[in-house]
Order: structure tokens, then sequence, then C-alpha cells
């Protein structure tokens, strides 16, 4: 988030788009719907008839994969009619005369075709947005997770620069991230291509400042990311995986390459606090200790750094992550492994990471501290780019709309949406080991909407086969309107309901992510025989 | 913001502009009792326990919703504030089970423990040992602080039944004060709406939308409620009171909320959200409030190390589970070997694992599931 938690409630409009913010950040949700009861205009950008809907000013139901025409089309609006923010995109910002010729192709027309919405809204919504300041921008997989979602990314930001929402309280682009500490892991360099705090791989100056304090040389070649890491362990390049903490056989996209993938390989670790489904694969099973029984930091989606704090003793024999890979580093004979606590690796990181420069354990007593936090007097940083952006200046990106690569057809005519529940997190290691939250949430629902539920001649609760061109996954039907007609929507929490063998691999060329948000299906009941060979034939 | 100064009990008071009687009050430390505020939430003026004199001003206001203003005179305890206070308590009492409360051999912070006799002729259930709140109780505090030795109403009983649908915590309607503090999270603070005061007179009481059970409403089972309430009218199923609390963050989303882990014999038995951050200011949502126990005390934890044989994993030693990966590891090229890291780990986790990765392995193929 460029802005933070607690200005939320000092925005005179919220747009939130790609995001069930009560869902699945309940409390920024609560926020949210808290800002929308004391007068702040709440625009809702979603497919789904989600929980804000009710609070918001405005609700564009556009259709799934269509946010870039969405976008697009409000920032024409507000040029046209000259809602635009002229002092700080002179000054804050380039490209403007590109971003100006791009819209050409989104006249209202064009984008009612696309998204579903009817132009009077569009330009409404755009009316809203650019003239109730400060306007913040929420939003979360339901932008990234598209084979263009980096052009979402760049639509959402257009529209914020257009109309000088950055950099002040109660503005700002905020993206929601969905795991407690997937900012801290990215933060932490837990990626194929920067170290720790973003530091480049390729940069010579950085690879010798590591170099220097990790005493050791290291390599100029960026790694490979987690489906690439896949697709080399299919084809047995990559041999030998360590995976800590992670549940990919149901996470990644088409899951069932990566079952193929961890059958393939010689050596799997898996460390984990269950024994996970991944973990089932694996050649040894360490146990880690869980969040309960370790110190450390955690950082949220607003940049805020947080102590975990040990409040038992590891349970059995579980040991803390840190302490294991240690131990194993020692085992191998590698120096710079010798940490005997936390304290000590935050140090260290705080020593080699300029945004986490000034954190340490006992500033953090008094409260978390929001990075960029260069030194031990600085306070943290609540709003980002406040007079200038990274860069310098903020560059418009003339964005091309280009739709979803697997759209309905005959065969497949539904869209496959997915998402997250409130009881369940992730891939359920957690949240399914508490009875109660499984007596709100124990099993996969198909989200389908009552018209095509009746054309299917599917009832509620019914047993439903989906099927995609990847994979076949069987669960219970609810009939709800909160899908549109021509949508289902399924979350990835159960084993049982692997949706993630539905899903389309394809990445987006830049961020890497899948299409999680959009494939094409189709739905059968349970009862009638299921077309195999199909299905068969195109995963071989 | 302005400040102002006021007069209470004779003490020269300053408070900021916009504050009530009660918050400038408690901001001096002076005592008023209350049982319907709450610092989260909007003033009510419903329990009229904190009424108070104000000089110039008629009747007895309710501190919680007067505003306070430069050079007002109050004061807190006049034999009229003590009357009206004690008709106040007493209605509330009424409905309420109070032997306990008012009985003689109850001393300020010692009541009767499971085992003792009970000296009055009173329900095993109306009583204050048999409360999950006993101890921790509002209304214990109020009626010891104001000294209440009998109550002049008889106790009416609304024999309701007790909710228990809800899988984390239940509602007895029977131990409710009205205070109205839950329905007024719920819609205040969640901004959910799924209780209600429902009814009027004798038989209001806290109620779904068509007074169906708490778990087949629109309730999201947060558990706010519960953690507003003042008495043991909703309370956890399986309360364990901890020895201690430890402060740490929410495992689950990436709102990183404040938590209380209660702790008691090693193990975590209570969640409770802490109050003094700008994240969730003592919010918690149902994974964050009720999701944590169950997962960290679960009998399927992996306990030891774990080795694949041909029938399946065998227990194994640390040292030896270690002594053999390493071997194995150091074996392979550093394009041959990749490391996946954990968006649910520390960031001290993931340091280390990435310095493993680069220095020790020698590879840069390390990545985590975050796009996912
Ligand atoms: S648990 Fe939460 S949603 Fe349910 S009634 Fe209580 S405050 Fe409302
Ligand atoms: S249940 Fe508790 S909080 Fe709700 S009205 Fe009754 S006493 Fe007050
Ligand atoms: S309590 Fe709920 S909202 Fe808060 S961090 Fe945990 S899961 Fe997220």
């Amino acid at each position: 988030m460029t802005n933070s938690i607690g200005d939320i409630t000092d925005a005179a409009c919220i747009l939130a788009i790609g995001t069930n913010t009560t869902e699945a950040h309940p409390i920024i949700g609560w926020r949210v719907r808290k800002a929308a009861r004391h007068g702040t205009k709440l625009i809702i950008a979603n497919p789904r008839e989600i929980g804000l809907v009710r609070e918001s000013t405005l609700w564009l139901r556009h259709r799934p994969g269509t946010d870039v025409a969405l976008l697009m089309g409000m920032c024409r609006v507000i040029v046209e009619e000259g809602l635009f923010d002229k002092e700080f995109i002179n000054e804050r910002c380039e490209n403007f005369d590109a971003l100006k010729e791009s819209l050409k192709n989104y006249d209202l027309d064009t984008v009612e075709k696309i998204t579903g919405i009817p132009r009077e809204k569009i330009a409404e919504a755009a009316r809203i947005y650019a003239t109730s300041r400060p306007a913040a921008i929420f939003y979360a997989m339901g932008i990234t997770q598209h084979s263009h979602g980096t052009d979402n990314v760049f639509a959402v930001a257009n529209l914020a620069m257009l109309t000088g929402n950055i950099g002040k309280p109660g503005a700002g682009v905020n993206p929601l991230r969905g795991q407690n500490n997937v900012q801290g892991a990215c933060d932490m360099g837990a990626l194929p291509n920067v170290y720790s705090g973003y530091q480049a791989i390729p940069d010579p100056a950085v690879k010798k400042k590591f170099e220097t304090a990790w005493n050791c040389t290291l390599s100029d070649k960026p790694g490979m990311t987690v489906i690439d890491i896949f697709e080399a362990a299919r084809k047995g390049k990559i041999k030998a995986i360590f995976c800590m903490g992670e549940n990919p056989v149901l996470t990644e996209a088409q899951a069932k390459h990566a079952e193929e993938a961890l059958e393939k390989l010689e050596l799997l670790v898996v460390q984990d606090t269950f024994l996970t489904e991944t973990a089932r694969f694996a050649h040894y099973v360490l146990p880690g200790a869980s969040f309960a029984e370790k110190d450390g930091t955690f950082t949220n989606t607003e940049r805020r750094v947080q102590r975990v704090r040990k409040a038992i003793e590891p349970v059995g024999d579980s040991r803390p992550d840190w302490l294991i890979i240690c131990q194993l580093a020692q085992k191998m004979g590698k120096k710079g492994f010798d940490f005997n606590d936390p304290s000590q690796i935050i140090e260290e990181i705080a020593r080699l990471t300029p945004s986490y420069g000034g954190i340490t354990y006992e500033r953090l007593e008094k409260g978390g501290l929001q990075w960029p936090c260069p030194t031990t007097e600085h306070p943290g940083t609540s709003i980002l780019h406040v007079a200038t952006f990274t860069r310098g200046k903020g560059k418009f990106m003339p964005v091309e709309y280009r739709v979803s690569k697997e759209l309905p057809d005959a065969e497949y005519p539904l869209i496959l949406t997915t998402g997250r529940s409130l009881f369940q997190y992730h891939t359920g290691t957690m949240t399914r080991k508490v009875r109660g939250l499984n007596a709100f949430l124990g099993e996969e629902k198909v989200e389908i909407n009552p018209q095509d539920a009746a054309t299917l001649g599917i009832t509620d609760g019914e047993a439903v086969r989906v099927v995609s061109r990847r994979g076949v996954v069987n669960a219970k039907a609810k009939v709800t309107d909160v899908s549109p007609v021509g949508v289902v929507y399924m979350t990835f929490h159960f084993a049982e309901s692997p949706t993630n063998q539905l899903t389309n691999p394809a990445l987006d060329p830049v961020s890497k992510i899948p299409e999680f948000k959009v494939c094409a299906v189709r739905v059968e009941k349970a009862s009638t025989p299921a077309k195999k060979e199909k299905v068969a034939a195109k995963h071989r | 913001m302005e400040n102002i100064t006021l007069t209470i009990d004779g003490q020269k008071v300053e408070a900021k502009k916009g504050m009530t009687v009660l918050e400038a009050a408690q901001a001096a430390n002076i005592y008023i009792p209350t049982l319907c505020h709450h610092p989260d939430l909007e003033p009510y003026g419903g329990c009229r326990l904190c009424v108070v004199e104000i000089e110039n001003t008629r009747g007895l206001p309710a501190s919680c919703v007067t505003p306070a203003t430069d050079g007002m005179v109050v004061r807190t305890c006049t034999p009229a504030v003590d009357a009206e206070r004690r008709t106040a308590l007493e209605l509330l009492l009424s409905t309420h089970p109070f032997d306990c409360l008012v009985c003689d051999r109850r001393k300020v912070n010692r009541r009767c423990t499971p085992y003792d006799v009970c000296l009055r002729s009173v329900a095993v259930t109306d009583r204050c040992v048999t409360c999950p709140a006993n101890e921790r109780c509002e209304l214990q505090a109020v009626v010891d602080r104001l000294g209440m030795k009998s109550c002049r109403l008889p106790r009416v009983t609304r024999p309701y039944p007790i909710d228990s649908s809800n899988p984390f915590f239940e509602i007895d309607h029977n131990r409710c004060i009205l205070c109205a503090r839950c329905t007024r999270t719920c819609n205040e603070l969640t901004g959910i709406g799924a209780i209600e005061m429902a009814y009027r007179g004798f038989s209001m009481k806290v109620s779904t939308f068509g007074d169906k059970p708490l778990f087949e409403s629109i309730c999201k089972s947060c558990g706010e409620c519960m953690a507003h309430c003042p008495v043991g009218a909703m309370s956890p199923k399986d309360a364990v009171w901890p020895e201690k609390e430890v402060k740490t963050t929410c495992p689950y989303c990436g709102v990183g909320c404040q938590m209380l882990l209660g702790v008691k014999d090693n193990k975590v038995v209570q969640i409770r959200g802490e109050r003094e951050n700008n994240v969730n200011k003592g919010g918690l949502c149902v994974k964050g409030r009720f999701g944590v126990v169950e997962f960290v005390g679960h009998t399927d934890r992996l306990t030891k190390p774990l080795v694949k044989q041909d029938d399946g994993f065998a227990e194994t030693t640390w040292d030896s589970a270690l002594e053999e990966i390493a071997n194995k590891l150091s074996r392979y090229k550093p394009d041959e070997v990749a490391v996946i890291s954990s968006a649910k780990c520390t960031n001290e986790d993931n340091y280390v694992l990435q310095k493993f990765a680069r220095a020790a392995l020698g590879t840069h193929n390390i990545d985590h599931c975050a796009r996912l």
C-alpha cells in the first residue's frame, strides 16, 4: 500500500476493484465500511456481488478480465471533462500525451461493449472518483492474477496519477497483500531477481556488497520463479527442491503439473508445521515451529514491520524455521549461519537492506514501523511518494486492452474465477484444523447464478463436476445471485476440490502471475457420466 | 485541539474540547461507574449509572452523553447521584442473577470458589462461580465499587434458552444486562449488523433478524460482540483463563492485526485483540480470534523429522536428517537446486533461507508463492 490502514477513513472516495475486502482482509473491510457509512463515496468494481456492494455508492459489475477497459474508460472521461489535476501532472508526471493518445481507443461505446457496464455508470464513476478528493484505490488479486495483470496495475496507477491522488493522506494506490507475510517475504529477497530490499541481482555494486558481507562468491544469473522451477523439475533439470512452509500442490495453476514435477525430484525436503499435500511427496519432512513458538517479524500490507513473539515452547521436537536452515547450512560447512537469536538476523537485515536500516527489535517494542525506515532515528513512512516517485517522475503508461487468454466457448461456456473465503485461509493447512471454521465453510462450493443453474438443471447443494481443459474437480453447487450469469466462483482452500487443477497457467509476461481469475469451464451434474477421454488426452 | 478546564469533585481537570464529561473524568482518573459505555463505541446513555450533578443544569445528566464545557462544575457522588445510580443498578440486577453480587461473604477481589458451600439458596447456574466472566465481570466491579448490599427489587427471570449455535461462543440471555454494547459493536465497529436489541420492555433481548440462532444469521463470527460484553452473557465456549499474555501478530492475512496470545501450561488457550496499535485497535476477525488456538495445539502437528522409506514415512533424529540432507544437497550443481520460501514465515526465516540459497547453494533459484 502507498498509504496506511489508519488513513482509510480520511478518504472522500474509495474505489475498490478486484478485492473482496470484507472476506479476504476483514479488518480493512470494516474500516472501508465505516468510512462509507460516514460519507465516503464507495465505488465497487467487481463482477461478483461482494459484501461491500451493500455499502456502495456505485457498483460496477464488469465482466471478469475487463479491468483495463474500465479503468482506461474512466481515465478518458476524466481527461475529456477536464477533471484531471493539471498541477500534479505537470510537476510530478511524464508521458501524459502518450496516455491521452492511447485513450482514443477507449470511447465509452467500446468500453461499454467490453465491460458490460452502461456508459453512464462508467462516466459517473469517473466523475465521483475525480471530484471527491482525496480518493483512494484498493485492489487485490482480482487485479493482479491475470495474464495482463501488469497492465491492470498500470491502468490503476494512471487513474490515480491523473487525479493527483498519490502521496496524500486518504489517497493512494493500495494493493492488499493476501498472506500475512507476502510483503515481508518479498522485502527479504525471497525472489529470484533481487536481494533483500529489492536490490537487483545483476547490479555489480549490489553483488559486491553481499559478497563482502556474506564472505562468498555469488552468481550473476537471476534465478527461476516458482512456476519455472516446477517446469524445470518436470523436465528433470531441477533435481532437488527445499520447500519451507508452502503447499504448491494446491496453489500452483494447473496443479497437476506441480505434482508431476515433485514426483520427478531426486530430493524434496519440506519444512512445515503439518504434513501438507506437498509434504507427502517429500523425501524428508522437517517439523517447523508455529508462529506462536518463535520470535521474529512480519511485514503487513501497509509495509509495517511488527513483532512476532514466542509465547510457548516449540511443540514436540519442532524447531523455528530459521534455526533449522542455520543448522543445515552449518552441517554443509557453510559460514555465516551462526545466528543464535532472530534479533541477530534482524541486525544483519538492517545492515544490508536500506529500507529496513532503522529497524531493531528494541524500537519495535514501542509498536510497528513502516518501511522505508533507513535509520534508527527515522520514524518510518506512512505515505509513499509524498514529494517524488521512486523513479523521479510518475510515468503514465498507455495500455492496450487484451482479452483473457482463455474465453468461454461452446465446449467450456462458463468463466471460472477464484478467490478467498473469510472462514478459510490459503490451502487450509491451518484453518482446516479448526472445527468451528469448517462448520462455516467445510467444503468447496461452486457459486453459480440461478439462471445458469436452471439451464443446467442444477439445484442448490447438488454435487457437480467442474471441467476445464486441464482437469476435473468435484464440489457442491451453491446457487446464488452473487455470481453473475456466465461466471462461476470457487476458492482454493480444499485439497478434495483442488480448484487450481482447473485454472489457466497463462502468465503475465512481467509479473509471472498466472491467470487465476479467468478461465473457461463447464459445469455438469455429478450424476451424469463424465466425458473423461477428452480431458485426459489434452493433459498428456 | 482546544483545551478546556472543568472542575470535577473540586478538582481542576484539563480536557480536550469535544470530550464528554465521562471522558474528561476518566482522563483525570476520576471514577464514574458505567456499563453501557465503551471507548470503541458512540456514546449511548443507556444504563444511567454514569449520572452526575452539574451546576446550573437541571436533573442528573448522564455524563457519557454530556459534552464537557469550559468552566463546568461537576459532582460525581452526591446523595442524589447515589440514589439515582442505586435505582438504575437495582433495575439492572433485577434481571440478572444477583444473589452472589450482594452476598455477605463477598469481599472486594475475593469471591467464592467452586468448592465453597453456598450460603444462599441459589440455583447453581445463578452463581458467580459458574459464570465464565467471574472476576472479570464489569457488573461485579460496579456493584463492589458502589458497595451494594442488597437489591430491593425481586429477581425477574426470563428463562431464555442459551444460543450455542455458533461454534466458538454462546449467548446466555439470562445473564444479559441489555447494555446493547454487543449490538452497537456489530453495527458501528464491524458494520455487519447481525444483531439488534429486539422487543420492548421486559421482553427486550439481543436478537438476530427473525430471532434465528446466531449461526443461521448473517453473523460473521468475529466475536467482537463477545469481546465487548461487560458480563458473562456472551462467552467463549472453551474458556480457559490464561496465566500470561504475549503480544504478537496474527498469522493469517496481510492486515497484520496485533493480538495477545493467552498462555497456560505451555499451551495457547485464548486470543484477544491488542488495542494499543493503529492497525486493528483491538479488533479481530473470526480467523484471528478463533482460528489460532486449535491449529497451534493440534495433535496433527509435526513433532519429529521424517524420512521417506519404501513403506511411508519413518521418524528420524534431527542429526541424521540434517546430515543426510546436507550430504545430498552438496552433490548438486547450483542450477539443479531450487528453494521455495514462504509468505507465512517470518522475515527472519525468509532472510536466512534466501541467504542459504544464494550463499550456501550458490543459486538465485528462490521464490515463494506470493503471486498465488
Ligand atoms: S460475532 Fe461479529 S458478526 Fe456476529 S454478532 Fe458478534 S459482532 Fe456481529
Ligand atoms: S449480551 Fe452482553 S453486551 Fe449484549 S446487551 Fe447483553 S450484556 Fe450487553
Ligand atoms: S485477525 Fe483477521 S483481519 Fe486481522 S490479520 Fe488476522 S486474519 Fe487478518
